[in-house]
């Protein structure tokens, strides 16, 4: 392999998560190339990293994958919340995209030696069957019903497959929990910015939260250690919803218990709120899993459920005080300059 | 130790009973102390020990007192501040053999279940938590969280969906008592000339889930409940159609209506007699126990309960008074 660095390729550049965990990783004295693919722009400002636009398909990735000789692949572009996408798109990108990059990665002359991969406790679903804290090998209580917790399931396997067809390639699997950050757009983020915040009625579900920090935290620490496996990362502790509103300091407004998505329909239509079906599982029965296993892979959290829920709310009110900060735009010819340019003056390694 | 059933089969690894040499219990007097009467009334706040608290606090503001099971303790206190007077002065409950609890620690309890509506639920849990300070968790058809408001206000006051992962959690990560009727509603749906006759105890899942997370069973036979709301009659094809596990036709019904044959309970006078903890001498913490001793096991608890009930039922005089 080329240099004594680490070599890593990062999918979805172009989401918060991607360009955040290039943005951690850049600065990291061990790796040595960070190369970045997505079809959007980089969302955060980065300074080493190589961008390459490509489909989400990734179509291209087996020849990125030999041409910059990748030690690791860290993907962090799989689409969990199904409002952003349609059926066919969640398919395509979770699914056929994984399924690329695991082809590419799984080649002959691979050079890839670890695999990170960005998944949600969504697989485990939400259902009154289901035990309180989920453990990575507990499995779903009911089979999955909507497209997008389809896809993760199905996902779910076609890694695990990639495990166990290349036992020389660590492969880790991080299961995050729903994720509360003022920088991050989730289904749970929207329903707090909202005015009141819905609740299906007569329920208040367990929930658990992970920070914005601790999602990069993890995959920062899965990809600079070797940890094989299936992880769960959630803030420690549990909140009901009731709980989380009030210290967001938002009153609840309760939808009908029966037919709770087809209320939700209007909701979608005014475009007041977008309640797919798995939101509203989790709003009726919620969700916990056991975090146990990850701490003693060694990770230590920086925020527990409590503190990224009171966190979020603080985020909101400065916001509420202040308003948005401006999004960063990519400019691609100002980033080439700085990269390559002779004018530019680098320090040589 | 009378009416265990014949030795073990092979791979039997052992059990470790207390009162294997104890001479036998008088059955005419109740040993133990009447803890019915005279007891401070139990409003106050139960310590709830949380060994697995948040090891990374971050200085969040909690706002309510929910735990991670959805148990409120605030809840808890309404609850046993408005069910004290049906408690001691309705059902009138004597306890016997309460020291076989544990002090600290986790353990399993295990019951008898009978009532078309059960009492003997909210009975032991109200009566281990005044008389201990120790909180009760317990395990039930997680059908009752799917029931708005019903299935809110069971988790909040100390119900847990009956998974055998939720009760490791309990029994080994946080050492609490967790009470559980393996009769199931196989136990709650006996009619009225069945009552007091357990039936089977599931599939010994309880004592897996204690040999698992390594922690006793104490077993408790309760007199008076399966009097509190006889079934009569049950109508098979109604429950079918409800997808509920029967529809009962209780005696309460006659004296309530319809509905309030539901929700009131007969006065019947409440015994409970806490047999000594079975121990098992086992490797803890295991995917899979020997499934003979599990099922021997799970028999010689249900005999154990079967034999107290049938002691303290030759003992009694009356239903309504004891």
């Amino acid at each position: 392999m080329i240099g004594v660095g680490r070599r890593i390729l990062v999918t979805g550049l172009g989401t918060y998560w991607g360009s955040r965990i290039a943005q951690a990783l850049e600065h990291d004295p061990d790796v040595e190339l960070v190369v970045g693919v997505d079809e959007r722009d980089p969302r955060l400002p980065l300074e080493k990293t190589e961008f390459v636009r490509a489909d989400s398909s990734y179509s291209i990735l087996a020849r990125i994958v030999q041409a910059t000789q990748v030690d690791t692949i860290l993907h962090t572009h799989l689409l969990v919340d199904s409002t952003v996408a349609s059926g066919r798109a969640l398919h395509e990108v979770n699914v056929i995209g994984t399924m690329n990059l695991l082809a590419a990665a799984g080649a002959i002359d691979s050079p890839v030696r670890k695999l990170v991969v960005k998944s949600s406790t969504m697989v485990y679903g939400s259902n009154y069957q289901d035990p309180y804290f989920f453990r990575e090998q507990t499995p779903r209580t009911r089979p999955a019903r909507t497209t997008v917790e389809k896809t993760m399931v199905e996902v779910a396997a076609v890694v695990r497959d990639f495990a166990q067809d290349n036992p020389a390639v660590v492969v880790t699997k991080l299961r995050f929990a729903n994720v509360l950050g003022d920088n991050v757009e989730s289904p749970f983020t929207r329903l707090l910015r909202l005015p009141v915040a819905p609740e299906v009625g007569g329920f208040d579900p367990r929930l658990q939260f992970v920070h914005e920090d601790d999602i990069v935290g993890a995959l920062a620490y899965a990809t600079l250690n070797d940890v094989p496996g299936v992880f769960n990362v959630a803030g420690s502790g549990v909140l009901t919803w009731g709980e989380v509103c009030r210290i967001a300091g938002k009153r609840r407004l309760a939808m009908p218990p029966l037919f709770t998505n087809w209320a939700a329909e209007p909701l979608r239509l005014l475009r007041i709120v977008d309640l797919p079906p798995e939101v509203t599982a989790l709003l009726r029965y919620g969700r916990g899993v056991d975090t146990t296993s990850f701490r003693q892979a060694g990770f230590r959290y920086g925020h527990t459920t409590l503190g990224t829920v009171t966190a979020f709310a603080q985020a909101m009110r400065l916001q509420h005080t202040v308003g948005h900060t401006p999004d960063y735009q990519y400019q691609s010819d100002v980033e080439a300059f700085f990269r390559h340019s002779p004018a530019v003056v680098r320090e040589t390694s | 130790m009378t009416g265990l059933p014949s030795p073990p089969g092979p791979g039997f690894t052992g059990v470790v009973d207390p009162t294997r040499d104890a001479p036998p219990q008088d059955v005419t007097e109740p040993a133990g102390v009447n803890w019915g009467v005279g007891v401070t009334p139990g409003a106050e706040l139960v310590p709830v020990r949380r060994p697995s608290a948040e090891p990374d606090d971050d200085g969040g503001v909690r706002t309510g007192d929910v735990d991670g099971w959805g148990r409120s303790e605030r809840v808890r206190a309404l609850a046993r501040r408005l069910y004290d007077p049906v408690y001691r002065r309705y059902f009138r409950v004597e306890w016997e053999g309460l020291e076989h609890i544990p002090r600290e620690g986790g353990a399993l309890l295990v019951a008898n279940h009978g009532g078309a509506i059960p009492s003997d639920a909210p009975v032991i849990m109200h009566g281990i938590e005044t008389e201990l300070a120790r909180p009760v968790y317990g395990l039930a058809d997680n059908l009752f969280r799917s029931v708005p408001v019903v299935g809110t206000l069971w988790s909040r006051a100390g119900g847990v969906p009956a998974h055998p992962d939720n009760a490791f959690r309990l029994l080994h990560d946080e050492q609490q008592l967790v009470l559980v009727f393996p009769e199931g509603t196989k136990g709650t749906g006996k009619l009225v000339g069945e009552r007091y006759q357990l039936r089977r105890f599931g599939r010994g899942g309880f004592v897996e889930i204690a040999m698992r997370a390594g922690v006793p069973i104490v077993p408790i036979a309760v007199v008076g409940n399966e009097e509190a709301m006889p079934i009569l009659a049950k109508s098979s094809r109604l429950a079918k159609l409800l997808n509920v596990p029967y529809v009962p036709l209780t005696a309460n019904m006659f004296l309530f209506g319809p509905l309030g044959g539901l929700i009131m309970p007969l006065p019947a006078k409440f015994k409970l007699r806490v047999l000594p903890p079975v121990h098992f001498d086992v490797a803890t913490n295991q995917d899979r126990y020997n499934h003979s001793v599990v099922l021997d096991q799970s028999a010689a608890i249900r005999t154990k309960i079967q034999d107290a009930l049938f002691d303290m039922l030759r003992a009694r005089r009356s239903v309504w008074s004891g």
